[in-house]
């Protein structure tokens, strides 16, 4: 398989600008005559349903969320980035493209990148006319901010819920289009597979969550929008429903998965506290601006955060401030994240885990007084104290690493298409734009940027070359067929009765990913979580507990079923991290350093996507490689020294 | 901690539902309230027992989707989220009841789990502005002052967990709407259509079966994101004044 991302020639400022031209339009009075699938209903899958409807064509839109308005965009708190150059300061389309490309370690393919730079100036304006009420200066202006280490500030946002305001905007465009009835929305239904006819996507198939009824939709085209897989570590930012199950179905009908080992890992979230713990939250990275990350020199096993001012300054490590003396405590995302498990497998960490560090306002407060913090970040200090019960005003807050955003995702082409013609994937579900690290307040981005202004445009262009009577029923045997696999699946996981339940088999399938392929890597512990993985597979399946039936509502059995494509998913994590023997972006393999110990990126042997193909029921994967050109910018590696 | 639960358990829509009594001994006070509930489930599963259903997502508190009587208030003693609510709020020992939101327009569909489509239904007739997608201004070419911008955004804080209409003694909505239709009428661009968009949101609340406002100031007391009964009296102004100017508008139909 030869794999054609279909970046268009000529320089990197015209692509996208003559690719629109080249591509083919639908006749406005035959757009009635196609219909397409989205599933999912964030960023993404909102932005496209609603823009696709409003072109004419009709849409039937998917989310397993009660409404369309509960999918995970809406939980991001930083900001969005737009190449507006509102403030000034020397931001062009051009600094947004090479800042996410540097950003992204060079894994991401410059065209993709580029023209999310270009149309990240749309999606500003789009927003406000919805009437998203970002942050405004006094003058009446939007206010912008610097976001995650960039040097200009082109960060919109809107208060600490930029994604819940962005996600509201796309959920009442939809609105609209449901009102218009150009758009049938299905909610609390779940897409379970993917129908592939003649090498083209077809359709899907569902099950609604409340009555258990199994049902076929077909389509032109199936666009999937559905997030990413951060909970293939049980722990993660991810919302608890958050599952890789429609693309990991998509994969098995043979679309391939680019990058699946490249994952992000957020250094300031809040840490575990016991084994009970379901979900991690993010406190924004911002709090790195004044706090001070410390831990004591010799390790003192479970020191609480009152007992921390028992410890004198000269006790103390601020290991983020004596390792990187230029960038301090503002070092990126994966730097600090590795540094702080670092110390904590050294037994130095704190509280009652030993896996956290502090992160110390003491000196913010003493320097700026108390008014001051207060005023900038006094809800995440509420936040803090509300869920830990200590007070951060009065003693450090402890924080650790957690999974927060997948850069991998299926493969797609220039034109967000997957290898399956006719299957699409948009946001955090493809692999695209954010090579192997997303910087901050990009990912909002993205996800509206593709279903705003790409795949408009883009899934036209194959509407029409395919043309409104390739289509075909939900009578055709294939339909039938996906439907019978879907339910002897089901049947077969209520029938094994065994006696571990599903949260306890996707903890042990955490844990291990976790050790084995999170932020610091190495051959041996990969193999080790293999076997591991293998094993878990093989328990999941003999001994899992499934209550219920299948035509009611059972969570447990919606669990199971995206659980058992998380273990599959798991190990395919495992062989492409295997595979990949350098340190780059989010993650560190411990192969590959420089005599300093920093991450040392191989690009003669790596400057490529993975992409995945299935091959069947315990066979291999096979990979095929798209190299990465690199024509515009200068690969160097990062320091922060 | 060791409590005691009393939950709602009904198995679907249809069917006759019962409170069922529960001993939980393995309480961490350090638990979400969620947590907590999620240890008593594996432990009834362990049983043979079906586990409680209860409606959850991102479980930071801003996707609205969890819900619940917590002991008579919706999301419990703190004016949070119930994701948000930590065991460390309740005394040990303390008899806890756990009851599905209770409003006619949000019929249960099992155990804590209600239909809350009403407030769907309710936006998809007027709330958003008529725009499509390109073809629109720059950002910057519509000033808002920072006075109206932060109002109207105190408005769009409203999560959609539907608390306001479990705290209302009538099941009024008023809440709900009157924050979605005071963001858009504090909004310049949404000014074009602000009659018939008031009209619209408080005929579609109406055929959904919600109930009337009297001025209690219940909802705003228990929302977890503050949203204020100001907004209600914005509301009642933008639809007199609508009324008065007679737009013509059909009821809709709820489901």
């Amino acid at each position: 398989m030869k794999l054609e991302s279909k970046t268009p020639e000529g320089p990197l400022a015209e692509k996208w600008t003559k690719h629109k031209f080249n591509l083919k339009l639908v006749n406005p009075a035959n757009k009635r005559k196609y219909e397409v699938i989205v599933v999912g209903t964030g960023l993404a899958g909102a932005s496209a349903a609603a823009s696709l409807a409003e072109l004419g064509y009709n849409v039937k839109s998917f989310c397993f969320q009660d409404s369309p308005r509960r999918a995970h965009s809406i939980a991001a708190q930083g900001g969005i980035n737009a190449a507006k150059n509102y403030q000034n300061d020397g931001d062009s389309v051009y600094r947004l493209f090479y800042d996410t490309v540097k950003g992204g370690d060079y894994r991401s393919r410059e065209a993709n990148v580029y023209r999310l730079a270009e149309v990240s100036v749309n999606i500003i304006d789009q927003c406000v006319a919805q009437g998203v009420p970002f942050a405004r200066e006094y003058g009446g202006l939007l206010a912008n901010r610097s976001f995650g280490g960039a040097q200009v500030s082109r960060t919109f946002y809107a208060r600490g819920q930029t994604g819940q305001q962005l996600l509201l905007g796309a959920y009442s465009a939809l609105n609209r289009q449901i009102a218009n009835g150009k758009v049938k929305v299905y909610n609390r239904t779940e897409m379970l597979d993917l129908v592939v006819v003649d090498g083209k996507a077809r359709g899907i198939v569902t099950r609604d969550l409340v009555t258990g009824k199994i049902e076929a939709h077909s389509a032109h085209a199936v666009l999937l929008c559905t997030g990413g897989y951060g909970n293939v570590f049980y722990l993660s930012t991810n919302a608890k429903g958050s599952n890789v199950t429609a693309a990991w179905r998509a994969h098995k009908k043979g679309a391939l998965f680019g990058n699946p080992c490249f994952t992000q890992i957020h250094p300031t979230c809040i840490p575990v506290s016991g084994d009970h713990q379901s979900k991690l939250t993010l406190m924004s990275e911002s709090l790195r601006n004044d706090g001070r990350v410390w831990v004591p020199k010799i390790a003192h096993k479970g020191l609480k955060a009152k007992e921390a001012a028992s410890i004198p300054e000269a006790d103390r490590d601020y290991f983020l401030e004596r390792k990187y003396p230029s960038f301090g405590n503002l070092v990126p995302r994966d730097v600090a994240s590795r540094n702080g498990k670092m110390v904590c497998d050294e037994g130095r960490g704190v509280g009652a885990t030993g896996l956290a560090v502090f992160l110390d306002f003491a000196d913010a407060i003493k320097r700026d007084g108390h008014d001051v913090i207060s005023a900038k970040y006094g809800n995440l200090f509420d936040m803090y104290k509300q869920i830990t019960g200590d007070d951060p005003y009065k003693m450090p807050m402890m924080i650790f690493p957690a999974v927060h955003y997948t850069m991998g995702g299926l493969w797609v082409d220039y034109n967000l298409m997957t290898n399956v013609p006719g299957l699409y994937a948009l946001g955090e579900a493809n692999f695209s734009d954010h090579g192997a690290n997303r910087l901050g307040a990009s990912a909002l981005m993205q996800g509206l940027a593709d279903g705003y202004f790409v795949i408009p445009y883009t899934v036209g262009d194959y509407l029409a070359h395919i043309g409104w009577n390739d289509k075909v029923s939900t009578d055709h045997p294939a339909f039938k067929e996906a439907i019978e696999a879907v339910n002897s699946r089901t049947q077969k996981l209520l029938s094994i009765k065994g006696k571990k339940t599903v949260d306890e088999l996707h903890r042990e399938l955490g844990l291990t990913m976790w050790e084995y392929c999170g932020m610091s890597r190495n051959a041996e512990g990969l193999k080790t979580a293999k076997k591991k993985i293998q094993e878990i597979k093989n328990e999941f399946w003999q001994n899992v507990n499934v209550l219920g039936g299948a035509n009611e509502l059972n969570s447990e059995l919606e669990k199971a079923g995206r659980v058992a494509d998380f273990i599959e998913l798991g190990e395919l994590m495992v062989e492409d991290a295997l595979m990949r023997s350098e340190s780059c972006g989010g993650h560190f393999r411990e192969e590959s350093q420089t005599p300093e110990g920093e991450a040392l990126r191989k690009d003669d042997d790596f400057a490529f996507v993975s992409a995945w193909e299935y091959k069947g029921e315990g066979q291999a994967e096979e990979m095929h490689k798209e190299e990465l050109k690199f024509e515009y910018v200068k690969l160097t590696q990062r320091s922060y020294k | 901690m060791k409590i005691t639960l009393k939950v709602w358990r009904q198995k679907s829509k249809d069917t006759k539902g019962e409170f069922k009594t529960y001993q939980h001994d393995h309480v961490s006070s350090d638990m979400s309230f969620l947590e907590m509930m999620d240890v008593l489930n594996t432990e009834l599963i362990k049983k043979g027992e079906d586990p409680i259903h209860f409606d959850h997502d991102c479980r930071e508190g801003i996707c609205g989707m969890c819900s619940m009587y917590i002991n008579g208030q919706p999301h419990g003693p703190l004016q949070t989220t119930t994701c948000q609510l930590h065991m460390r709020s309740f005394k040990d020992g303390e008899t806890i009841t756990v009851e599905p939101w209770r409003a006619q327009a949000f019929p249960v569909i099992r155990d804590l789990v209600v239909d809350r489509t009403a407030f769907d239904r309710i936006q998809q007739v007027g709330g958003y502005i008529s725009v499509n997608t390109g073809g629109v201004p720059d950002a910057n070419s519509i000033p808002i002052a920072k006075k109206i911008a932060d109002e109207a955004f105190d408005a769009a804080a409203c999560i959609g967990c539907g608390a306001c209409v479990a705290a209302c003694k009538n099941a009024s909505a008023m809440l709900f709407v009157s924050a979605k239709v005071s963001q858009f009428a504090l909004l310049p661009q949404g000014h074009a259509e602000r009659k018939e968009r008031v009209e619209k949101m408080v005929n579609q609340m109406d055929a959904e079966g919600f109930g009337s406002c009297t001025n209690t100031s219940a909802c705003e007391a228990e929302c977890p994101k503050g949203i204020s009964v100001a907004n209600i009296a914005r509301m009642n102004r933008e639809y007199f004044s609508a009324m008065i100017s007679s737009y013509e508008v059909k009821v809709g139909g709820g489901e």
